[in-house]
């Protein structure tokens, strides 16, 4: 993070919304993780949308091809609905977590990309701290910053700068009841900053590339949804 | 001859001949040389034969496993050129001028070609002249041998009438006329004989003795770069192959730099011992000639190959391809950070293909397509493709996004509960979780490919989120109604 002071928050009025040039620690490596396996897409757009509004493209993604199965592809149209420009983003599939994180560090220490995503699957055994420690001297040779998804898992010790935990949130419905802007949990677990672990709802604004805190009010859904007992929530 | 050699391992002993079925009968199509020396010969029927010689063994002649043969040595004697032509039935041509050398001169040459069809388990003849249907007449029916510089025509005219190959009428025809050799032949002047056997004669007459150049035709058109290292200690491990593969290597450059080109695409080609090759090739997306670059991608590529390396008992000759150059002046180093991004970002995707593969390190390109799958598509980063025109559909400012950021291929089946007639679900389930839906937006229709026989049904899409904030990409394929009955799917996850 960035003050050293370790008042200053990531969201909220005060840092991330627009207009505000506060943000990620470049040439570090930072881990958001899904909150669940079936969050996986929701930790990938959000991790999308940090890298957009941080870092210049190009960027480059490593994907771990089991999650293929459980989410699906990347869809070039949903990428670019997302804000980004696809023609600058290189996707590489590795086929498991070691030359995924292999991968990731190639392009980390190459300092072609403006940031480096990875997304892997499950609880592998290559995601090790020394493997963690290997992709921040990557990031820091390479002045890229990396972004690690993780799906699937469960937070392990690592050297990473901050750490995040993502879920859906329900969006603030347009007009005729249409799903509106995508919605996120956003809940900081660590810092090694020193900044206060912290939860906010989000809002991805793909027009000024900025996080949005929903104006409080009372049209908007609460996060704890009516749910019939007995279904279970993903 | 080549398919009796094909079967050496598994064939009997004694007298043994292939048959083959032509006119009604039974007919032999090869015979060993002990069948040979019995008097056996191609083309007697079989009962002939067996009346001849009782203990015949014959089999079935089988022409397929021939070929096959056929090209495998083609393979291995590629080695001592790339300009190999196949024979047909059981021959090659190959073109050495300027190869020689490698192997220590015509006669080095000559001994490495005969050793290496020993080892094949193959009886051959080699002959080597000045031109391609000169050799191919010694060898066929001659003695084989190097013919020396100049002495084309006069060996050449030693060689039996049946070397001309005219149909076996005009052969006979020319024994009854007292011409027994070429140079019975070549004497007589051309005019007559054009008068009686046809134009043709002359033509082949001139090949055969070397008046005439006929260039072969290669079964792989040879590189325009190309470097060879023949080793006289074979090598029995991988380990010493990197600096052989840096040595040619640098002649590549060598080659490319005279050149003033670069090449986007090299290829190794390794030879063993026992007559197997192996081929290892790599791409890249600029065109490079530094040795120092593509030596490390091939480090890469040898790690990452699916089945390693295998030496055998011996690996005795290396051959380094470079391939569909292109222009390239010296190398102007980047001057603004841009240029030197763009350098290293393709350097990059160079090192990622060569341990992954070209097929996982992608762009993405929008296609001109409405139906969604096909949208949008994956090119190769290693092989850039010139600009189609293309373009991603524009935004609305307005909207949030209208497509989903993760796609399945194909279509997860759903089973919706609560459906209104041409509306969203109120309900879902997929994967055994119901979903409750609290905000939909739809439906967005889109047409199948009315175009085609196969072009699937009309898809009206749904932008649905679940209660818990989770947002989904579902569609209804065909209309409430159809018969079969509209069947419901979720195409993609939104973030």
């Amino acid at each position: 993070m960035l003050s050293p002071s370790g008042q200053t928050r990531l969201f909220g009025k005060s840092s991330l919304v627009k207009g505000r040039g506060i943000g990620l620690a470049q040439g570090a490596v930072h881990e958001v993780y899904a909150a669940s396996g079936r969050q996986a897409p929701i930790a990938d757009g959000f991790s999308l949308a940090l890298a957009l509004r941080e870092f210049r493209p190009p960027f480059v993604w490593v994907r771990e091809d089991r999650g293929r199965h459980e989410t699906g592809g990347l869809y070039g149209g949903g990428l670019s609905e997302w804000g980004a420009t696809p023609d600058d983003l290189l996707l590489v599939r590795a086929p498991d977590a070691a030359r995924l994180l292999a991968a990731g560090e190639e392009a980390l220490r190459s300092g072609a990309a403006g940031a480096v995503l990875m997304s892997g699957w499950g609880e592998a055994k290559a995601f090790t701290l020394t493997a963690s420690r290997r992709l921040a001297l990557a990031a820091e040779q390479g002045k890229t910053t990396a972004i690690l998804v993780r799906a699937n898992a469960h937070p392990q010790p690592s050297a990473a700068e901050t750490r995040w935990a993502v879920e859906a949130a329900p969006s603030r419905a347009l007009d005729a009841r249409a799903p509106g802007r995508p919605a996120f949990k956003v809940s900081l677990l660590r810092s090694r900053a020193g900044l206060a672990t912290d939860e906010w709802i989000m809002e991805w604004d793909r027009e000024s590339r900025s996080f949005v805190e929903p104006e409080a009010s009372g049209r908007l859904v609460p996060v704890a949804a009516r749910r019939p007992v007995g279904v279970r929530a993903a | 001859m080549l398919p009796v050699d094909r079967l050496a391992s598994v064939r009997p002993d004694g007298p043994f001949a292939l048959t083959d079925k032509t006119a009604n009968a039974l007919r032999l199509t090869t015979v060993d040389s002990e069948a040979l020396g019995l008097g056996l010969a191609p083309g007697m029927t079989l009962a002939d034969a067996r009346a001849q010689v009782p203990h015949l063994e014959a089999w079935p002649h089988e022409a397929a496993g021939d070929a096959a043969l056929l090209d495998r040595t083609l393979d291995a004697f590629g080695r001592f050129s790339p300009m190999a032509a196949l024979d047909p039935p059981q021959g090659l041509v190959l073109d050495v001028t300027g190869c020689a050398h490698l192997f220590g001169g015509e006669a080095g040459l000559m001994k490495a070609a005969a050793r290496l069809s020993e080892r094949l388990g193959l009886q051959s003849r080699l002959a080597l002249a000045r031109t391609p249907q000169t050799a191919r007449a010694l060898a066929r029916f001659g003695q084989g041998g190097i013919v020396s510089e100049g002495d084309d025509r006069t060996t050449a005219r030693r060689l039996p009438v049946a070397a001309l190959e005219l149909a076996s009428a005009e052969t006979q025809a020319l024994r009854r006329a007292g011409l027994k050799t070429l140079g019975d032949v070549d004497d007589r002047p051309r005019a007559a004989l054009a008068a009686r056997f046809g134009a043709d004669i002359s033509s082949r007459l001139d090949r055969v003795l070397g008046l005439e150049d006929a260039r072969i035709t290669p079964v792989r058109p040879p590189a325009p770069v190309m470097a060879d290292r023949v080793l006289m200690e074979p090598l029995i491990s991988t380990e010493p192959l990197e600096a052989v593969i840096a040595d040619l290597l640098a002649d590549t450059e060598k080659a490319l730099e005279t050149r003033r080109s670069g090449a986007r695409g090299f290829r190794l080609t390794v030879f063993r011992v026992d007559g197997q090759s192996r081929r290892i090739g790599l791409g890249v997306a600029r065109p490079t000639r530094e040795a120092g670059n593509i030596l490390r991608l091939f480090r890469e590529r040898l790690a990452a190959l699916s089945t390693p390396l295998d030496p055998g008992f011996g690996i005795d000759q290396l051959r380094m391809e470079a391939l569909h150059l292109q222009r390239m002046d010296p190398v102007q180093t980047a001057i603004d950070e841009q240029d030197q991004r763009a350098e290293a970002l393709d350097a990059l995707i160079d090192r990622l293909t060569a341990r992954l593969g070209p097929e996982a390190v992608t762009w993405v390109r929008p296609a001109d397509s409405h139906l969604p799958e096909k949208a949008s598509r994956r090119v190769c980063a290693s092989r850039p493709e010139a600009d189609d025109g293309v373009r991603w559909p524009d935004l609305d400012p307005d909207s949030p996004p209208l497509r989903p950021l993760h796609l399945f291929d194909p279509p997860q089946p759903v089973e919706v509960i609560s459906p209104v007639p041409d509306g969203p679900p109120a309900r879902f389930k997929w994967r055994r979780v119901t979903h409750h839906i609290a905000l939909a937006e739809g439906p967005e229709r889109i047409e199948g490919e009315w175009w085609r026989r196969d072009g699937g049904r009309v898809r009206d899409y749904y932008r649905v989120e679940d209660e818990t904030g989770r947002r989904f990409w579902l569609f209804r394929a065909g209309h409430f109604g159809d018969e079969p009955a509209p069947r419901w799917y979720v195409h993609g996850l939104f973030a």
